[in-house]
């Protein structure tokens, strides 16, 4: 077999006659797997919790099929989108991934869209299990006046936008306006965006950036000033020690942080003993608000940690045009009996907040589907342990055959690993569901897989992207990169990946 | 031993299973994987793109540079010895003995016993070069301990439970950077460290790393729900 006719057939032929080990159980599975019957799965979303599923549903059992779509033409989700440029080694995680994609027998479909493509029901009835990790494409809001104004994005917008998402590459932030930045909340998120903003754009131009958002950065005015404003106090910091430690020791930029705020009260005391990540949050804050600030000359950016604030409302600029300021309140810590948490409550003392362009940091937030129950309140599909119920009364019951994993099942929050043991928890519901014989209903039509998924296609004339089609977007970004000295230059658009996916 | 280090099942060594190839003469040949960068220098890349392995190597130069990590380093100065070891046979059948390699110009390390103890209590024990990390002879051994950015200190997935807390303080004190990453590990505990960052050593001989159960920390009632 010459290594020429590297057809991708042939090229998953070759990889199947190598034994691939995934476990020390696996040459076992390689040869027995075909005594087992079939199990269908197909897995909605290729990020971290889908790619995890699909590598723990191969290894679990043998005679599985893991198909796996996504509505990009590329994979990975947040790995590709919303890992920071500046953080590369996050990202080493999708050599594990494309492991997984390179396995016979599972299969990428990019440019599938569930909702659009094929509904639902369609893909129940294509395959015994379906498991929905689509995470989380949408954002919590304020719902306070003034909040559709120009110049406020979500940080998902933003992140996706130097990211060069294909959905957000032409937001066209306005970037030189004002010199202040706001960004709401004080997760890891609103760091890497905070971060992103104050960096030295010979230090991200080496990265993997969107070309468009290193252009608009370089002519940017708006760097000088970031503000990181959150509703309560440096304990109850979302955010972690690395990321901490990482936009504290950022070049060229103060960082302010008032020293009343870091007085802590017997609760917060209470919250730091229950968590080392707080302990070592409140640590580094502590010693950031001690250091000695250089003279601000015009070389060196601004970075003000604003704690006890909440923003109440947003006003337009002089202009009208877009926002020019908001209005904060300042907070007090109380205890919540329900949950005894701390949470912040409104003091009445308003002051107000110049700013050109507001990035909200809160949370992101999952869409629901057709078909499909959703908990509005927690932007979650109810399930149990990965099981997903008819809604989330108590007298919900089990849909059979549907999972759901990741952010969809447990809230946006997390890290890349965390997606690890929320897939072993899935699978396990799954295997756990297919010893008892759940998938097999000799009555009904047996299920077709990706045979059925291909067909479907087919019939509605949507041109997905296999795995080699990423292959083909990877090896071109990579080449413009090397032009550039960055570890890729990111295709775009929407059409532009669809074409690099059929080139060669 | 603090009280979360006792799982379901003892992690007392009367439990142990030795590894069967430990008492033959030749250590196990891992099997041709796929698995990391020294699988495709060894010539058992798959028939994907040259420019992901160039990439790989890249990532990887880059996150030395950013993060100065010895124990990188010295993981690819051990693989030449180790590749050389494996091409003449290990005729040692412990720790202690020294392997007889023919004219080499390196002093051939000597290898140290590791029980690892996964989640289910079942025990693996291994033998380990001097020098190389416990993920890595993990890998080898084809022992499921997660490695998702590779050693490169950005992740928590290698995370592994000294059972005993004599060796735990045997090791050096954890960099900040793995603290960091530790902060997030799953089923964290007084004795946890990344497996990337344990390094064999001779005084670390019959040391044993208990895997994080997942069963102990994923329970909804009392779950902490961890930052991004």
């Amino acid at each position: 077999m010459g290594r020429r006719l590297l057809l991708p057939h042939t090229r998953r032929l070759m990889l199947f006659l190598r034994p691939m080990r995934y476990s020390a159980s696996a040459t076992a599975t390689a040869t027995a797997g075909s005594l087992r019957d079939p199990l269908h799965v197909c897995v909605v979303g290729s990020g971290p919790a889908g790619f995890y599923t699909a590598e723990k549903m191969l290894k679990g059992r043998e005679g599985v099929r893991v198909d796996i779509i996504d509505r990009l033409p590329t994979p990975f989700g947040l790995v590709r989108s919303g890992v920071a440029p500046d953080h590369p080694e996050t990202k080493i995680v999708v050599n594990q991934f494309s492991r997984v994609a390179a396995n016979p027998r599972c299969s990428f479909f990019g440019n599938v869209t569930l909702g659009s493509d094929l509904s639902l029901s369609e893909l129940r009835k294509t395959y015994d299990v379906v498991v929905l990790a689509y995470g989380a494409e949408s954002d919590r809001s304020f719902g306070i006046p003034g909040e559709d104004l120009r110049g406020i994005h979500s940080a998902r917008e933003f992140v996706w936008w130097y990211n060069g998402h294909p959905d957000m590459c032409n937001l066209a932030p306005d970037l030189t306006n004002t010199d202040s930045a706001v960004v709401l909340g004080q997760g890891n998120v609103a760091l890497d965006v905070a971060r992103i903003l104050l960096r030295c754009t010979t230090e991200l131009a080496s990265t993997d950036i969107a070309d468009y958002a290193l252009d608009a950065l370089r002519s940017s005015t708006i760097r000088r000033k970031v503000y990181l404003v959150g509703r309560r106090g440096p304990v109850q910091a979302a955010c972690t020690a690395k990321e901490l430690r990482e936009i504290l020791g950022l070049k060229n930029v103060n960082v302010y942080i008032k020293e009343a705020d870091l007085a802590t009260s017997p609760a917060d005391k209470e919250e730091m003993r229950n968590s080392r990540i707080k302990r070592r949050v409140y640590e580094l804050l502590s010693k950031a608000a001690t250091v000695h600030q250089e003279n601000n000359d015009n070389d060196r950016k601004e970075l003000h940690f604003v704690f006890f604030r909440k923003p109440t409302k947003f006003l337009p600029s002089e202009d009208g045009s877009t926002v020019g300021a908001m209005e904060l309140e300042k907070t007090l810590l109380k205890d919540d009996g329900a949950t005894g948490k701390q949470v912040a409550v409104g003091t009445g003392e308003f002051e107000e907040l110049k700013c050109g362009i507001v990035l909200k940091s809160i949370g992101y937030k999952s869409l629901p589907i057709e078909g499909l129950s959703f908990d509005k309140y927690r932007g979650v599909v109810p399930n149990l342990r990965g099981r997903v119920l008819s809604s989330e009364s108590e007298t919900a019951t089990v849909e059979p055959g549907l999972y759901v994993v990741g952010w969809l099942k447990r809230g946006p929050t997390g890290i890349v690993a965390t997606n690890l043991h929320c897939a072993e928890e899935t699978v396990d519901s799954i295997l756990e569901d297919d010893r008892k014989g759940l998938f097999t209903d000799p009555s009904g039509p047996k299920r077709q897989g990706r045979r059925g998924l291909l067909e479907i296609l087919e019939q509605k004339n949507a041109r997905y992207v296999p795995f080699d089609g990423w292959e083909k977007i990877d090896t071109k970004e990579k080449a413009d990169g090397e032009l550039k000295n960055k570890p890729r230059e990111k295709i775009t658009r929407w059409n532009e990946l669809l074409e690099a996916a059929r080139e060669g | 031993l603090p009280a979360q280090l006792l799982g379901p099942r003892s992690l007392l060594p009367s439990q142990a299973k030795p590894n069967p190839s430990s008492s033959s003469a030749d250590p196990p040949k891992p099997a041709p994987r796929i698995c990391c960068r020294r699988c495709v220098r060894l010539g058992f890349a798959p028939p994907v793109k040259m420019l992901s392995r160039i990439s790989r190597l890249g990532v990887h130069a880059l996150s030395r540079a950013r993060l100065g990590q010895k124990s990188v380093t010295s993981r690819n100065q051990e693989e030449p010895i180790r590749a050389c070891m494996n091409y003449v046979g290990n005729r040692s059948l412990c720790s202690a003995t020294e392997a007889k390699v023919n004219d080499r110009s390196e002093q051939p390390k000597a290898k140290i016993s590791v029980t690892f103890v996964d989640k289910d209590g079942d025990e693996t024990v291994i033998n380990v070069p001097i020098g190389m990390s416990m993920l890595e002879a993990a890998h080898e051994n084809d022992i499921e301990l997660e490695g998702a950015c590779e050693g490169s200190l950005a992740c928590s997935t290698c995370h592994v439970i000294v059972t005993d807390v004599d060796y735990y303080n045997k090791l050096e004190d954890p960099e900040d950077e793995e603290n960091d990453m530790l902060d997030l590990a799953f089923g964290l505990t007084e004795t946890s460290r990344l497996g990337c960052q344990v390094i064999a050593s001779p005084e670390l001989d019959g040391i044993r790393l208990a895997l994080p159960a997942a069963t102990r920390n994923f329970a909804v009632d009392g779950h902490v729900p961890k930052p991004h």
